[in-house]
């Protein structure tokens, strides 16, 4: 009894897993627009993507019709499933106060997939956050990559340790007197000092006889993957200033670097070209205060013209609106001089590409997760719906709930 | 009240003088655009024609133009009436202090910067008329002001109107919730004791206003002058309407059930469990702002924030208005609302209203702003495509038939995209939030 139970559970769940979607305008972030455009998901992966009249749907398969369709959104930078819906201290776990540097913190180690604001943003398309420690901390902790479906850590993630999330600037200062780091210098002090005493750790590790090796340091380790690129070191700086003092640590220190936040990335954008260095950019809609009075809405179309990769983010608000959401923080940038296609992009190839997963997510391809989201018009529209989102090849919200509830 | 209107004509008489000579000598006629009016159909292809800061004619293609008019070609473009904020705290306003959770007395016009980036960014943003608010920390914060983003850096340029007795048209502005909650001083730490406390106040007030009709004209009889009486006296007597911050459905009813026991006029703002009790809502004839928020969320009192709130007023009957709460959300796309509102089951014309003449109505400034009717002021804004859209640009933004904020000009449009410089003193709105913050771990 049991095991039919099983059986027939896991048959559905494979029926599931199949579906194609039928949309007048597919957006696939891989090539140009496709009218009347089909998407065919089998066991969870896409095994075409074509005009209607090019790609035949198996009988039986549930055709999902939309307006436009696009890749299930990726959240290019997000603290949710830390920083809970709440906002109260026992459901913020973004930033741990303790000490100014702790790489060791994984963020595998905190995430509620269950928090309400994790729901919401799949209800609006968004299928993969890069979601963990925030910024206010020199070195606040680790970040990793997870589907916005997986209600728990056993399942969902893409990546477990994505990069390592520091901070320069105001945003990383002590507030408590004669406590470190109290100045930009001393940023930058502690962050090479902890950068060489981690090399000096790997160089023990290399030399040591078998049996030998220093004692293991979590912290240390953490540094050691950053020195040898194995993970990003995640950088939120936005004045000008903070961004070269970043740019100088990772040459000195043969970093890969990616720079969160940008506010004035647009003063800056020749060094970060020949720098090499990809951008998450802050939410469009930031609030222009401290570090970010300057920000614009155009940087992002700046970013593109430079030819600097840049993602969007929906980032951390400690405050109200408790998560932003980066469709509408993309939407606002396509307003302000960003072609949509490009704008697109930054919501799903290029964040995929900066995360390191693109051979999974990010586009409308044959052989990518089954991962889409449906519109009942022009996503970048405040007033068109998420109408469908899917998630290895299931339709896992069929739409928001912004309809006015009974009561 | 009234009979002190004649008095005060002159005054305003001056107050057109000081206005560019060019909104004053010609009418100006706009030409060619798609024209909402917010009362009326829209209108495709319509004129628009103003003088002296009024609105002489609104119509289509046959509209006549007085001669000599300056025509502006506005084909392409879409008009409609400036947006009427009923909530803001543009200009860093600031009201009581913690010495006491109920100051009547105090006023936000004592408080603004009027050379704040963040009163150009409300007009970038084609806001022209505003209630700028003190803080929500109190049971009762203070005294609002009404301004009108006129062309000026001065209280009597930007406001709405000075009263007789030099005091500035506004409101008041109460919370209930846990903004005004506070574990230290002479705040109150309950729901309970935060209505007991206001009520001790209103009958207070009563008390004080009886004192005051007894004494009649006899100056011996009257009692001391006491300023924080005479504001709650005003709200007594439907003069100075109280500007509620409540989130949730309690809160709310406790609002309807106090404005009731003492009758002064309230509008809620915020009202994030309006879907709650929307029947309740509008049964009384109670009027909304509320907010759009791009998640619930943030404080325990929004978690159930539904943008549905507009969508579930708009069906009750009651009216309902959008506000920026500047800078929860920022004045450059408070028009963002409308498309919300829409998205989340407003009608299109509910939610145009409700950023326009709906705000002048919970201000009770319906007779002058909100919509563009003959007669009534100048204030307009010209659009670049449909308000509804995120790809509309505001333009150009006038005031009483004086433009003060123009796209073209790059000094000005670097208020509307930002940039170095665009906000450069608002440092103290780092403060601002920071305060909301540490009210929200209560």
């Amino acid at each position: 009894m049991s095991r039919l139970c099983l059986l027939l559970t896991l048959t559905a769940a494979l029926q599931g897993q199949s579906l194609a979607v039928r949309a007048e305008s597919l957006h696939t972030a891989a090539g140009p627009v496709i009218q009347d455009g089909i998407v065919l998901i089998q066991d969870g992966k896409i095994t075409a993507v074509g005009p209607a009249a090019d790609v035949k749907v198996p009988a039986g398969l549930l055709v999902k019709r939309a307006k436009v369709a696009t890749p299930g959104l990726v959240d290019g930078r997000s603290t949710v499933g830390l920083s809970g819906l709440l906002n109260q201290p026992h459901d913020q776990d973004q930033l741990e106060g303790s000490a100014p540097i702790q790489p060791e913190l994984r963020a595998i180690d905190a995430y509620n997939g269950r928090d309400p604001l994790v729901g919401y943003l799949r209800s609006l398309g968004i299928t993969t956050v890069h979601t963990g420690h925030g910024p206010g901390a020199l070195i606040s902790g680790q970040t990793f990559v997870i589907k916005t479906d997986a209600t728990e850590v056993t399942r969902g993630v893409i990546k477990a340790q994505a990069m390592v999330a520091a901070t320069l600037g105001d945003g990383a200062r002590s507030r408590e007197a004669g406590k470190a780091p109290g100045t930009r210098g001393k940023q930058i002090a502690m962050l090479r000092a902890e950068l060489v005493a981690a090399q000096e750790y790997a160089r023990k590790l290399k030399e040591a006889e078998k049996g030998k090796e220093p004692a293991r340091d979590l912290r240390k380790e953490t540094l050691v993957q950053v020195l040898r690129k194995e993970l990003p070191l995640l950088a939120t700086a936005h004045r000008a200033q903070d961004i070269l003092s970043l740019l100088r640590l990772a040459q000195e220190f043969n970093l890969d670097i990616v720079l969160d936040g940008g506010a004035e990335a647009y003063l800056v954008l020749a060094e970060l070209k020949a720098a090499k260095v990809a951008v998450i950019l802050h939410p469009t809609m930031s609030r222009t205060f401290g570090e970010m009075e300057n920000a614009s809405l155009e940087t992002a179309a700046k970013l593109q013209g430079a030819g600097i990769p840049f993602s969007f983010q929906s980032g951390f608000e400690g405050y109200v609106p408790k998560t932003r959401v980066v469709l509408w923080e993309g939407a606002m940038a396509a307003a302000n001089g960003l072609a949509f296609d490009d704008a697109l992009r930054a919501l799903t190839l290029t964040p995929a590409k900066l995360l390191g997963i693109a051979d999974r997510l990010g586009s409308l391809e044959k052989g990518k997760d089954g991962d889409v989201a449906l519109y009942d018009g022009d996503p970048f529209e405040f007033a068109t719906h998420c109408v469908g989102t899917i998630i290895n090849g299931v339709l896992v919200n069929e739409g928001e709930e912004t309809r006015v509830p009974s009561r | 009240m009234t009979r002190l209107l004649p008095a005060l004509a002159p005054a305003l008489t001056l107050g057109l003088a000081l206005l560019p000579l060019s909104a004053q000598e010609k009418p100006q006629a706009f030409v060619g655009a798609r024209i909402i009016p917010i009362e009326g159909p829209e209108i495709e292809n319509g004129v628009l024609v103003v003088q002296h800061g009024k609105i002489l004619a609104v119509g289509g293609v046959g509209t006549s133009i007085p001669a000599g008019a300056v025509r502006q070609d506005a084909r392409g473009k879409v008009i409609m009436p400036g947006l009427v904020d009923s909530h803001s705290h543009i200009g860093s306003p600031e009201g009581a202090d913690s010495s006491a959770p109920i100051q009547p007395e105090v006023r936000v016009s004592d408080s603004l910067n009027l050379r704040s980036a963040s009163i150009m960014r409300a007009r970038a943003g084609g806001i022209t008329s505003v209630n700028v608010m003190p803080g929500s920390g109190h049971l009762l914060s203070g005294q609002t002001m009404y301004l009108k983003l006129r062309e000026g850096q001065t209280l009597d340029a930007l406001a709405m109107e000075k009263r007789p007795n030099g005091s500035y048209l506004g409101g008041m502005k109460m919370a209930n919730g846990t903004n005004s909650r506070r574990t230290t001083g002479p705040f109150p730490g309950t729901r309970a004791k935060s209505a007991a406390l206001v009520r001790e106040q209103f009958v207070k007030a009563q008390d004080y206003q009886l004192k005051l009709k007894e004494a009649g004209d006899d100056p011996k009889k009257r009692p001391a002058r006491d300023l924080a009486m005479e504001a709650l006296v005003e709200v007594l007597e439907g003069k100075r309407v109280v500007h509620h911050h409540t989130h949730r459905h309690d809160d709310i009813l406790t609002v309807l059930r106090l404005s009731r026991e003492f009758g002064f006029k309230v509008v809620l703002h915020h009202v994030s469990d309006a879907w709650m009790v929307a029947d309740e809502i509008a049964r009384g004839g109670f009027g909304s702002s509320i907010i759009c928020i791009d998640s619930p969320g943030g404080k325990l009192e929004t978690k159930d924030l539904r943008m549905t709130n507009g969508a579930a007023l708009e069906k009750a009957g009651a009216l309902v208005g959008f506000h920026t709460d500047d800078p929860i959300t920022d004045s450059r796309w408070f028009l963002r609302e409308a498309a919300f509102g829409v998205r989340a089951g407003m009608t299109r014309k509910g939610a145009l209203e409700a950023m326009t003449l709906n705000g002048a109505k919970l201000l009770d400034l319906q007779d002058r702003v909100g919509s563009l009717k003959p007669g009534k002021d100048a204030d307009f804004i010209l659009l670049s495509a449909d308000p509804l859209s995120v790809y509309a640009h505001i333009m150009e933004t006038w005031v009483e038939g004086a433009k003060v904020f123009d796209r073209a000009d790059p000094k000005q449009r670097l208020y509307a995209v930002g940039g170095q410089g665009a906000s450069h003193d608002d440092y103290d709105l780092t403060h601002l939030l920071a305060l909301e913050a540490e009210e929200t771990y209560q």
